[in-house]
């Protein structure tokens, strides 16, 4: 049998597997569970967004919480049914056409994501012209514009009340779904000559425009799409939660993210997949910090705000010891499986 | 001689009160192999910046193919047909050999971003005929062995091949190479001549060079333009350059006698 | 508007825009040598202020001892971050550092909100400081006249130092060449702690004026200020301290003016300065003092 096709083989089963996997812990375990399933979904396809845009073609954006708050707002509107608004717009009218429309949950997602990514497009042609960290203060300015537009715009976006009662729509097979059709659409992107392109640019813009690369467009493309999925993402996340508001969409949610992309690799699709399981996972743990507990008869009170604190100390350590992170610029391919399991073999 | 490829009428470059060039005309006529040199600090690079489009000169123009280029971007410039390698190599460090030649050939690319995400066919087919034409281009240029190596790892002579081999993959009329021979011994030297002479006719390439090594430059090059702080001081072929009393003066305390 | 409003408002946009400069200039000094954004500088002014609270709190100190002792612990402080957190990281890619600042940040807030609750705490003011006199019809505060001096006189203090000291001298040419500093036996890492230690020291003091003008602190007050004094930073040229006042100063008069004469944009009041950063960004990068340096090819 051929690589090739072997490689595709074993993805169907990693997939049905996936499923199978999901489909059980849908029916057994408790919602807890299936809610920290759930967010590694949403986080892997944020981290995948940022990767994109800073791992893979070298723009450092803090601006993921702004495109998140345009996708949860956006779908949120959508999905709700003219009722739901007038009855919580209790502030200011709701204005037409927000007041009438409603769609369906995929559609509503989608929605996000694209606006997301045109409020990218206006972001983009003032900013991408920047570089390095002045890129990211940008960014960070205009994340920061966005969220105090939606707390003022009232009208649309119900202001500082936020959105209560979206009705939840995703599932755990749901929100799999959208991860995985996230993963291949930009597995399919990066590993296509456009995806070296990025990379050209991440190493060497001087050297990009000689090669012929139009390296102003590349990057307003690469920050689209990374927008575009960054919203998708948001959306699932404001329907997971069920509830919105401005307060959410602060820099902690981008640091957040910031945090999972570098702990698995700038530039390593695999490795944002294993950080955000393992980081979703340990934030979880951590809130056990914050709670009080007994420890061999002893009672040790809860410290709140402690999970903070591991978390930006974890960030910090990895920074300064081990700055490629989980994976590096590798990934995971069931070639490198292999090769790896024969040397085993042979060894 | 035929009609100049590329010709420059009086380009003035400024930096704030500097004059990095100043009122320089010259011309590469189609099919040859010319030099650039003058002492350290003379405006070479200064000039290929401006034929590449990476400065805008203040006074002149730059005609490549009978077409004003004058001011165009660096991509725009090179899918005119001009490429060029660094002085210091800028190579595509965390890609591979194969991959950097690749980003070569993008900008003959016709199918757009979104089609390899739909598995088009004609996307695909492309594709693969990238990475044959990369591949074979990595044959031609002996670098078979590193195609799947990461380019920061190559060695130093392997880099400026690679870099040279992702020039070529753009597919261009003019090549222009910045110091070429910078860090060879004397035999790698001798080498890079043979391999320019060779380059020419296997791509059917004008090459422009800037050169420190004047062995190089006296043995490669079909005419020879000096600059000395910005200005145009001579030019001709190798003989001539050579015997030229102003060129013994701008070079005085570098050694000519061996060339 | 009558004419007494305005002045009023005037000296309140001196006061805040000056508070911005003080703040500006730990940002455009430390850029100026190391090429980094430090988020944790917000967070330093943060800490005079919960420095002063505890001092004269806790420890009992009268203010004025309280006020010397917070601003050295500060300046302590940021030399402490740079120690720990930006110095292993100078060979690293410059976003590395910035992610670094980053975290800090993070951290001194939440480490803040553990160690003194996230609860906004109110602030001792000594009367002579914020009882308000009457002139003509304006009524003013000393704080409000005191804050710009006390700014100017730490300016002209700080130019001196960096224009007629040797460690001045060292931190322009850190600022020009770092490696051929280096080279020249200057102790590189001592003077960048030096500038760490006075860009602390004057964000401590600011944090404090900050505190007596507006009396709560909590862990977070830190971060705002922090930006638009970066703003205001980029605004008057990046690595110049004359531009960081001059920034400052603009910054605040725009955010003061502009919510006294448009009330109904008050509710943005906090997106004026991001802005103001992307048209300064887009229009003219380097800002009103800023040097133009080109990449070389």
């Amino acid at each position: 049998m051929n690589s090739v096709l072997r490689n595709r083989v074993l993805n169907v089963l990693l997939i049905a597997a996936l499923g199978l996997f999901l489909y059980w812990a849908e029916h057994n375990l408790d919602g807890y569970k299936i809610q920290i399933l759930n967010l590694i979904a949403v986080n892997a396809i944020l981290a995948l967004s940022l990767n994109l845009i800073y791992g893979f073609t070298g723009m450092f954006s803090l601006g993921h919480a702004g495109f998140m708050a345009i996708g949860a707002y956006v779908s949120a509107l959508c999905i709700l049914s003219p009722d739901q608004k007038e009855m919580m717009w209790i502030l200011e009218e709701v204005v037409w056409p927000v007041s009438v429309i409603q769609t369906p949950f995929w559609f509503s997602v989608l929605a996000g994501g694209a606006l997301a990514a045109l409020f990218g497009l206006l972001i983009a042609l003032p900013v991408l012209r920047l570089g390095g960290d002045y890129l990211g203060i940008a960014t960070l300015g205009f994340a920061e514009i966005i969220r105090v537009l939606i707390v003022n715009a009232t009208p649309i976006t119900n202001g500082s009340l936020g959105i209560k009662g979206i009705p939840m729509h995703s599932t755990l097979l749901v929100n799999y779904a959208w991860l995985l059709v996230t993963l291949y659409c930009l597995i399919r992107l990066l590993n296509s000559n456009v995806g070296n392109v990025f990379k050209a640019i991440r190493d060497d813009e001087i050297a990009a425009k000689v090669m012929g690369i139009n390296v102003f467009g590349y990057k307003v493309l690469s920050f689209c799409i990374g927008a575009f999925f960054a919203g998708i993402g948001g959306a699932l996340m404001g329907n997971l939660l069920t509830t919105i508001d401005p307060k959410m969409f602060t820099f902690l949610l981008t640091f957040n993210v910031l945090m999972i992309v570098v702990a698995g690799g700038l530039g390593s699709m695999t490795g944002s997949l294993l950080s955000s399981a393992i980081i979703t996972v340990l934030l979880e743990w951590l809130r056990a910090v914050e709670e009080p507990f007994s420890f061999a008869g002893f009672d040790v009170p809860g410290i709140p705000g402690m999970r903070m604190v591991v978390f930006s100390l974890v960030l910090l350590c990895i920074i300064l010891y081990r700055r490629e992170g989980l994976m590096g610029m590798r990934e995971i391919t069931w070639n490198a499986l292999f090769r790896f399991i024969n040397r085993r073999r042979h060894a | 001689m035929t009609s100049p490829l590329l010709e420059l009428t009086g380009v003035t470059m400024r930096f704030g009160g500097v004059v990095a060039v100043d009122d320089l005309s010259m011309h590469v006529p189609a099919g040859s192999v010319t030099g650039l040199i003058g002492p350290n600090g003379a405006g070479k690079t200064t000039v290929f910046n401006v034929i590449t489009g990476f400065y805008t000169p203040q006074n002149g123009n730059v005609r490549f193919n009978g077409e004003t280029i004058t001011g165009r971007q660096p991509h725009l410039v090179c899918k005119a047909g001009i490429a060029r390698t660094f002085q210091n190599i800028r190579l595509f460090g965390n890609e591979t050999a194969l991959q950097n030649v690749m980003i070569g050939c993008h900008v003959r690319q016709k199918s757009a971003w979104w089609m390899p995400v739909l598995c088009l066919p004609q996307a695909a087919r492309e594709e693969r005929a990238i990475e044959q034409k990369s591949l074979s281009l990595l044959k031609r240029l002996d670098l078979m062995i590193y195609a799947g190596e990461k380019a920061s790892s190559l060695p130093y002579g392997a880099q400026r091949r690679l870099e040279i081999a992702r020039a070529l993959a753009t597919d261009p009329t003019l090549l222009v190479l910045d110091e070429p021979a910078a860090g060879m011994n004397p035999q790698e030297s001798q080498d890079l001549m043979r391999f320019i002479q060779h380059l020419r006719e296997e791509f059917n390439l004008t090459i422009l060079l800037i050169e420190h090594d004047m062995k190089v430059v006296m043995g490669v090059c079909d005419h020879i333009w000096v600059l000395e702080y910005g200005k145009l001081i001579a030019d001709g072929n190798a003989q001539e350059i050579r015997n030229n009393p102003r060129v013994i003066e701008a070079y005085l305390g570098e050694d000519m006698s061996h060339a | 508007m009558s004419l007494d409003m305005f002045i009023q408002q005037f000296f309140n946009a001196i006061t805040l825009g000056s508070l911005y400069g003080l703040i500006a200039i730990g940002y455009t000094m430390v850029y100026g040598i190391l090429r980094l954004i430090n988020f944790a500088h917000g967070d330093i002014l943060m800490l005079g202020a919960y420095f002063v609270f505890f001092g004269t709190t806790t420890f009992c100190l009268p203010w004025g001892l309280a006020v010397v002792v917070a601003i050295l612990a500060a300046s302590a402080a940021g030399i402490l971050i740079d120690r720990i957190a930006y110095r292993p990281l100078r060979e690293a890619p410059r976003i590395s550092a910035l992610i670094s600042a980053i975290a800090v940040s993070f951290f001194i807030e939440s480490l803040s909100v553990v160690l003194f609750t996230g609860l906004p705490r109110p602030v001792y003011q000594p009367d002579w400081l914020t009882t308000a006199f009457q002139v003509g019809s304006i009524r003013l505060l000393p704080l409000t006249l005191l804050v710009p001096v006390i700014s100017f006189v730490l300016v002209m203090l700080l130019l001196w130092m960096v224009y007629h000291t040797k460690p001045g001298l060292a931190m322009r040419a850190i600022s020009k060449d770092i490696e051929t500093t280096r080279l020249l036996g200057v102790r590189v890492d001592r003077i960048i702690a030096l500038t760490f230690g006075i860009g602390s020291a004057l964000a401590a003091a600011s944090g404090i004026m900050w505190a007596l003008r507006y009396p709560q602190i909590n862990p977070y007050m830190g971060i705002f200020p922090g930006f638009k004094a970066f703003i205001a930073a980029v605004l008057g040229g990046i690595g110049s301290i004359q531009g960081a006042m001059l920034g400052g100063l603009i910054l605040g008069m725009l955010e003061i003016m502009t919510v006294a004469f448009l009330p109904s944009l008050s509710g943005f009041r906090d997106a004026f300065a991001f802005v103001v950063l992307l048209l300064v960004l887009f229009y003219k990068p380097t800002g009103i003092f800023g040097e133009h340096t080109e990449e070389k090819i």
